[in-house]
């Protein structure tokens, strides 16, 4: 029988299935932040039940923490409560002998970030996170879903979801991205064409040459947004590239269970015949480095257009759009290069791995940002990224740029912390979510690439990082 | 978890499309460590004038007098009338807890994404998802100067209203869940000698998989 990456996956871990047609899915990977485990943790207490599985649970504080320094640890957190919650993380891994990454370890940072990068995300697996964005480890081949609080404490206590099989979508991707786009200009593309609830209840697997050709960075981007058109998860295919990352990994397997997981990686893949239940086709000749516009992903367009006209569009959408423009402050006819910016965010989990780091410093060396904007930072995904970069020089290239240069957290993608937008404030951001009040309440929200987030900053208004040197 | 089999209640008609839970319950009150208590935070940002905090008492804050959820005629609503795509975004069950606590027992849409569908059933919340059409007809009804009132059954799987009768499907699964009010960790637990056996032929074959982080 032909099957698909995502079958495969779900097979090898059925447990069960009901005569309703629900299954029991046995979960390898768990990981857990502060903001949505205390009260999983709390249910465990309350029904004297204990984790099925702690060396399962990989923990890190990411949502809440400062990124403005890391000497006094989680007393160096403001708000009260913010703090309770990081010191609650803490205790329940310490109670429950869970493997945690605190504020004081190096190998801290946003989940997504650190999973991959310690190897305790691996081809086959599946991977549950209380955050949306778990989305991201799907580039590993893994089944990776974002959970609810409560499915937390279920698979805390059972190692198991319980789940309908979602329905399976495959998005190809040929031809070669152009020079200046990148993997966050395909994703924020894509969701533009598939929209913001087009993949509800489907996996994606992405495919072709384009995503073959992207690193595993860059991969992670393209799964990471997944979540902005609904999907339950995003998929690539086992590789060269799959391979190559994994190597030398902490939790990597080694030596002997090395060559047997690559035996098993290597039938990682969708079989030639397998059928999905929706597919997309594009081409990612002519993609060009894309922007947003409005208060959702899917308001997304080359940044060489300009903001729509709702009074084209049906009631429905009409509404949404001028609704929309009225928050980001915009009207209809506006080119998008030239709309000025307050601050720049290059971070996240969408956009806060080395490389992203490096295409930034990359487009700042030698020149400095606006004297118009207000606050420029860089944010690394961890605390490994960030001695990364600065073992490669990046950080003093972005500081003389004029940019500050911050410790590892989510930052201003979620504004947990106090990285946030105040009202009216318009923001270049790397990360995933333009929603309206996201970055900061009453904050604007123009989603691009770490490149594109580095040319906004050095013009002061969004602008073409292909061609912006031209305009200077 | 409280069962759910017959409610009878006002509707709150919300015309928005693609309501994301950041809307629903902003990052603000995220640093809860409680299950409870988000009922006066929910729609945050639309429904106060002014900016709020955990801290900040509700009686201070100035209420916007637009915003559905304040006007008068749907002051006692417990269904919630959506449109499509309704608490997509960031998986925060807190979302769905603001809505319990304000009073919410259903919420009728389209569409709904799939991880808020999993946080209303796991805290007793009815999502129902009907037809585009129905959901046009019903938001006439409700947006009216009457109002609108519906009574909805899990059992038969029926909404009526003003004589009318429309058939809704739920999964049979969480249809079931929330019919008996049932512990799901607990049903999971009756078949724990399945999910061991399973562990042990998995990590049989897979047994790089076995090795424990810490």
């Amino acid at each position: 029988m032909t099957k698909s990456l995502f079958d495969k996956i779900w097979d090898s871990h059925c447990v069960d299935t009901n005569k309703n047609g629900t299954s029991l899915l046995y979960i390898d990977r768990h990981v857990v932040h502060e903001v949505t485990s205390a009260q999983a943790f709390e249910g465990l207490r309350a029904a004297s039940r204990r984790p099925w599985r702690k060396g399962s649970i990989l923990a890190t504080p990411d949502h809440q923490v400062p990124t403005t320094q890391r000497n006094q640890g989680v007393a160096a957190i403001s708000d009260r409560l913010a703090r309770l919650q990081v010191k609650t993380l803490d205790e329940n891994c310490d109670e429950h002998d869970i493997l945690q990454f605190n504020l004081d370890d190096i190998r801290q940072g946003i989940v997504h970030v650190v999973g991959p990068e310690q190897g305790a995300t691996l081809p086959g697996m599946t991977l549950v996170c209380g955050d949306s964005h778990t989305s991201t480890h799907g580039a590993f081949a893994a089944l990776a879903q974002g959970i609810g609080t409560s499915e937390v404490e279920h698979v805390l206590a059972t190692q198991c979801l319980v789940q309908k099989k979602p329905l399976s979508m495959r998005i190809t991707v040929d031809g070669k991205l152009p020079s200046g786009s990148t993997a966050k200009d395909l994703i924020l593309y894509i969701i533009g064409q598939v929209g913001m609830a087009g993949a509800n209840g489907y996996v994606i697997e992405y495919a072709g040459a384009a995503i073959r050709r992207l690193s595993m960075e860059g991969r992670m981007t393209v799964c990471n947004m997944s979540i902005e058109m609904g999907a339950r998860a995003g998929l690539v295919a086992f590789d060269k590239t799959t391979e190559t990352y994994l190597n030398g990994r902490p939790f990597a397997p080694k030596a002997a269970l090395q060559q047997q997981a690559l035996e098993h990686w290597l039938t990682l893949h969708s079989d030639k015949s397998a059928s999905f239940d929706k597919e997309y086709i594009f081409n990612s000749d002519d993609i060009a480095p894309h922007v947003t516009w409005g208060t959702s992903p899917e308001h997304v367009l080359p940044i060489t257009g300009s903001v729509p006209n709702p009074s084209n569009l049906d009631d429905g959408q009409r509404n949404q759009y001028e609704r929309a423009l009225e928050y980001m402050g915009l009207s209809a006819g506006m080119p998008l290069i030239g709309i000025p910016i307050d601050r720049i965010f290059v971070g996240s989990c969408t956009n806060g791995r080395i490389e992203d780091i490096r295409a930034v410093a990359a487009l700042l060396d030698g020149k400095t940002i606006a004297s118009t904007i207000k606050e420029a930072i860089v944010v690394p995904g961890s605390g490994l990224v960030k001695a990364q970069a600065e073992q490669e020089g990046l950080h003093e290239i972005i500081i003389s740029a004029g940019f500050e240069w911050r410790h590892p957290g989510c930052s201003m993608c979620n504004a947990m912390n106090p990285d946030r937008l105040e009202a009216g404030e318009r923001c270049a951001s790397t990360s995933n979510r333009n929603f309206e009040g996201r970055q900061g309440t009453g904050g604007r929200t123009h989603l691009v690439s770490p490149v594109m987030a580095a040319a906004a900053a050095v013009s002061g208004h969004l602008t073409d990082a292909r061609t912006f040197d031209q305009e200077d | 978890m409280e069962k759910f089999i017959r409610h009878s209640g006002r509707v709150i008609p919300m015309n928005r499309i693609n309501v994301d839970t950041d809307a629903i319950m902003p990052k603000q009150y995220l640093k809860c460590i409680s299950r409870y208590g988000y009922g006066d935070w929910v729609f945050d940002s639309w429904r106060y004038l002014d900016p709020g905090d955990v801290d900040t008492p509700i009686s201070q804050r100035r209420i916007n007098p637009e915003f559905e959820l304040n006007k008068p005629i749907y002051s006692s609503a417990s269904i919630l009338l959506a449109q499509n795509n309704f608490g997509c975004g960031s998986s925060r069950e807190h979302a769905v807890w603001g809505l319990r606590d304000y009073g919410i027992k259903v919420i009728i849409a389209p569409e709904f994404p799939d991880i808020f569908l999993n946080n209303c059933f796991a805290n007793g919340l009815l999502p129902i998802k009907l037809e585009q059409q129905d959901v046009n007809r019903l938001f006439d009804l409700a947006e009216s100067d009457l109002g609108l009132s519906v009574t909805i059954d899990l059992n038969s799987q029926d909404l009526e209203f003003e004589n009318e009768r429309i058939k809704f499907k739920i999964d049979e699964n969480s249809r079931q869940g929330l019919i008996k009010g049932y512990d799901s960790i607990e049903a999971t637990l009756q078949q724990s000698e399945k999910i061991r056996t399973f562990e042990r032929r998995y990590f049989n074959q897979y047994s790089w998989l076995e090795v424990d982080l810490k």
